[in-house]
């Protein structure tokens, strides 16, 4: 049984919106579709192809609603609808789907388009904490920082962190932000980190962490054996071909120092010079010596490791050295990139991928490194303090890192800047951005160290006010904020100054009052924060009327948008309606808000916006309903009017309903666009539909049973005249045969033919023909020889008669 | 008129005394054929009276009986021994012929039958 079913060749669309398919099927590839390439092969009235445009139909459905699979099509409908056009070469189907969910009617099927997305955009209402533009928010470290510290370093049940390195990150961000570091946890740690630095197999990077852990839990150091630990750690320094091995050893022989014994370092000279030998011209440092790419991160390193030296060494080190180095962390800073807001990093590119750390970590170890050199150095570092303020900047601005290493990075940076030697940044930052002039906020400034602990006293000042478009507001002249001590805020009052609602960049002065002050501190030049003044706007003149087209008559109504309003009116398509209204600022200024819509909506949910124009001190929207009537789509009726007004700075952004209006429209011509499908109820869209009871096909109606007996009886009724009409014309079995053999071959001969006719009533009854065909195969090369046999014998006979 | 059926009557006479001379084989085949013919319009007054519906089992009836009626009055030409054309025919091959064919015929009435 070969298949005859059609591969489905391609399936098209007819349009959109869709519901009926164009098929072309072809089997024999001939590349003709013929009316016998729709099989339908159990003759169910869909054709065997139906599973190809299931498919094709799921695929298309699932691409708009997704989640569909095959038990969710039932072809719906009688299948007799399926029917083919013949004659031509494309042959048109419907095939009504159900798919479950969807509709199921005689209405097209519909791809429901996107809802109108434009109305819930314009109402959308800024509230004014959102800083855009240039300058991120600077606030200083708080206890936000703190309690994050709690929540991203969760240490384990025996009081670790995971790796040594990750223990010690913990606890120095504990130790810095003044996080509770006693307990029996860390009791456990403190025992793990003594055996640590007790085990001979631990890595001078262990050592290091270990030691550190020690100084910064305050552990008991009875127990360790500090001269062992110290001449492996001297060890180290004199045998490390690397960088990072000189960083670690010592680090640790200073921790060690620093918890009190007695360090002595044999070649401080000679490792200076190791660590400087890895240098390069540019500022940055080398790996070790036989890498060639350097990298700035390693300059961080190197130059916390060339402080450690100093240190260690006290006045050994000659002084030329030194200054050597510090024209090289010029050099470095040189490599310095910067954001437009003022904010400064380093970040490197050209490394090697798996050795690249990221803005955040090469700004963390520069800083690291030249804040320790610079506390060594006798002289000051050629750094401006305007690049000190940009690298706190560039941390603070990083809020509140979301992992443990960031976090470490930013907290440690920020520390070794609190307190560095070249200068400390101070940070100025404003508590609320958002001012209302109705509620009379005073203008508040803060000014701290990046920890946000006191700054020394100084004096801010306002110098300008710009607007978005960077104009200035020429009513405003500089003024001085005035200090409140208790509160250690610097604050104006805004109401005398006069300035009207809006976004504006405030620009800042911040100057230490001590003269030799701004040598120590940095302050930075001017500072701009972004902030708004929201107000109150005042809605005049509001009022809605409705006119005739030659403007002769209006019946003008004054809306009161305060509240909602119920206004009725009425116009046909001849008229217009006008809205107007008059937006005033506190100060009296006239008011251009960022959104104002007016929306139309018909009972049958249609809707249509408009935006009303400026001119002067006003808003008008005039709708001129005869040019209207089509984009209304001849929909007459009620329509609802809303009012929408809203802006960042307006206090007293507003969604009104009006009232509404019964328009007259005209009968829409024929061809006129239908007005879109509105979204309906999901649940009725997409609910369950009413069973369908599939009425089966009602059976025949057969005649009485005793008819149909009695005509059988009668057709056996000529059966019994044929036999009596043989006994009356006088048969005889003369012919039978009456020797042996012939007589057995005639005998079989009848038998043959009664077998035969037995397996025919068989067949009728039970069998079916595969069996019937084979069986009447042997029975027929049976009968075929046994009546060959026969007759031959009969027709010699009859010979020999007629001869005889 | 009288001498119409008269002469109905006579013809039909002399047809009898004619029938009566015809062998005996070929007036079991008529009567053979006689007797398909008859069941066949029992059938057909049947179905008159209920209805074709299952008019495969119909057909397949009325075939069978018009079929073997056929095939009978072919085994009659072939039998019969005044035609001049099938003169070298065995009757016992056109027997041969006419019980093959038959059962074929049943056999495809039977499949139809249903």
């Amino acid at each position: 049984m070969q298949a005859r079913c059609a591969r489905l060749k391609t399936i098209r669309l007819l349009g959109d919106p869709v519901d009926d398919y164009e098929f072309e099927a072809d089997a024999d590839q001939d590349d003709s579709s013929d009316v016998e390439e729709f099989y339908d092969d159990d003759e169910d009235g869909i054709p065997c192809f139906y599973d190809d445009v299931v498919e094709h139909i799921l695929a298309v459905y699932n691409e708009y609603f997704g989640g569909m699979d095959d038990d969710d099509i039932r072809s719906g409908g009688d299948p007799k609808e399926f029917s083919l056009i013949s004659g031509e070469r494309r042959f048109k189907s419907t095939l009504h789907f159900q798919i479950k969910g969807s509709i199921w009617s005689s209405e097209p099927w519909t791809i429901p388009m996107a809802k109108p997305l434009v109305l819930h955009l314009l109402l959308l209402l800024i509230c004014g904490s959102a800083l855009l533009s240039s300058g991120s928010v600077i606030h200083p470290i708080s206890d936000a920082h703190r309690s994050a510290a709690t929540e991203l370093f969760v240490p384990a049940a025996d009081g670790s962190f995971g790796s040594l390195e990750e223990t010690f990150e913990a606890l120095r961000a504990f130790q810095i932000l003044g996080v509770d570091r006693t307990g029996a946890k860390f009791e456990g740690t403190c025992k793990t980190v003594s055996e640590k630095l007790s085990s001979p197999t631990s890595t001078t990077k262990d050592l290091y962490h270990a030691l550190k852990i020690t100084g910064i839990l305050g552990c008991r150091t009875e127990s360790i054996e500090f001269d062992g630990i110290t001449s492996r750690l001297q060890a180290a320094v004199k045998d490390a071909s690397s960088l990072l091995e000189l960083y670690y050893s010592l680090g640790g022989l200073l921790s060690v120092k620093e918890q009190g014994k007695d360090v002595i370092l044999s070649d401080a000279d000679g490792t200076f010079q190791a660590i400087k030998a890895l240098s390069q011209s540019d500022g940055r440092w080398r790996y070790d010596k036989d890498s060639t790419g350097s990298s700035t991160f390693a300059a961080g390193i190197a130059l916390e490791a060339l402080a450690s030296v100093v240190s260690l060494a006290g006045s050994d080190i000659d002084q030329s050295k030194i200054a050597v180095v510090r024209k090289d962390i010029t050099k470095l800073f040189d490599r310095i990139k910067r954001y437009g807001d003022g904010t400064l990093y380093f970040d490197e590119k050209n490394v090697d991928p798996d050795q690249y750390k990221g803005p955040l970590a090469t700004s963390a170890s520069i800083t690291s490194g030249v804040t320790a050199f610079a506390a060594v150095s006798s002289e000051k570092l050629n750094i401006g303090g305007e690049k000190i303020l940009g690298l706190a900047k560039f941390f603070l601005s990083i809020g509140i890192p979301g992992t443990a290493k960031d976090f470490f990075y930013q907290i440690n940076s920020l520390a070794s800047l609190e307190n560095n030697r070249i200068s400390i940044p101070l940070v100025l930052s404003l508590p609320a951005t958002v001012l209302s002039l109705t509620s009379k906020d005073q203008l508040k400034v803060e000014v701290t160290t990046v920890f946000g602990s006191r700054a020394p006293p100084l004096a801010v000042s306002l110098l300008k006010v710009l607007t978005p478009d960077s104009k200035e507001v020429t009513s405003f002249e500089k003024k001085e904020l005035e200090y409140d001590p208790e509160n250690r805020i610097h604050f104006l009052d805004l109401s005398p100054l006069k300035i009207d609602v809006g976004k504006y960049s405030l620009i800042f002065k911040v100057s230490v009052n001590d003269p030799e002050g701004s040598d120590i501190y940095a302050t930075g030049d001017q500072i701009i924060v972004t902030a708004f003044f929201t107000g109150f706007i005042k809605v005049d003149k509001a009022e809605i009327a409705v006119s005739d087209s030659d403007a002769t008559s209006e019946s003008v109504q004054k809306l009161d948008l305060s509240k909602d309003s119920l206004i009725s009116l009425s116009a046909n398509h001849l008229q217009k309606m006008r809205l107007s209204l008059q937006l005033t600022t506190p100060l009296g200024h006239s008011f251009k808000p960022h959104q104002m819509v007016v929306k139309l909506r018909h009972e049958s949910k249609v809707e249509h916006l408009f935006v009303p124009e400026t001119s002067s001190r006003q808003y008008k929207l005039v709708l001129n309903f005869l040019g209207l009537v089509e984009k209304f789509y001849y929909l007459s009726g009620r329509y609802e009017i809303e009012l929408a007004v809203g802006d960042a700075v307006m206090e007293n952004s507003f969604l009104r309903s009006i009232g509404s209006i019964e328009l007259d429209l005209p009968e829409a011509p024929e061809k006129a666009a239908k007005p879109p499908a509105q979204p309906v109820d999901p649940l009725s869209r997409f609910g369950p539909k009413e069973e369908i009871s599939h009425i089966f096909r009602a059976p025949e109606k057969r005649p009485p049973q005793e008819l149909s007996l009695g005509f059988m009886g009668l057709t056996l009724l000529p059966l019994l005249a044929f036999l009596i009409g043989l006994l009356r014309i006088g048969v005889n079995f003369k012919g039978f045969p009456t020797s042996a053999v012939p007589a057995m071959f005639a005998t079989l001969f009848h038998g043959g033919i009664g077998a035969v006719l037995l397996l025919y009533v068989l067949f009728w009854l039970k069998l079916d023909l595969f069996t019937t065909l084979k069986a009447l195969g042997f029975l027929g090369v049976f009968l075929l020889f046994v009546g060959h046999r026969t007759l031959s014998y009969l027709a010699s006979t009859s010979v020999k008669q007629k001869t005889a | 008129m009288a001498k119409g059926t008269n002469d109905a009557q006579l013809l039909i006479q002399s047809l009898r005394k004619a029938y009566a001379a015809t062998p005996t084989t070929l007036k079991i085949i008529d009567l053979y054929v006689v007797y398909a013919v008859a069941t066949a319009l029992i059938q057909v007054a049947y179905m008159a009276i209920v209805g074709s519906f299952p008019f495969n089992s119909f057909l397949s009836g009325v075939l069978s009986c018009v079929g073997t009626a056929v095939l009978a009055v072919c085994l009659r030409i072939q039998v019969n021994k005044d035609n001049k054309e099938f003169k070298d025919l065995p009757p016992e091959r056109a027997f041969a012929d006419f019980v093959l064919c038959n059962l074929v015929l049943h056999l495809v009435i039977m499949n139809f039958l249903g």
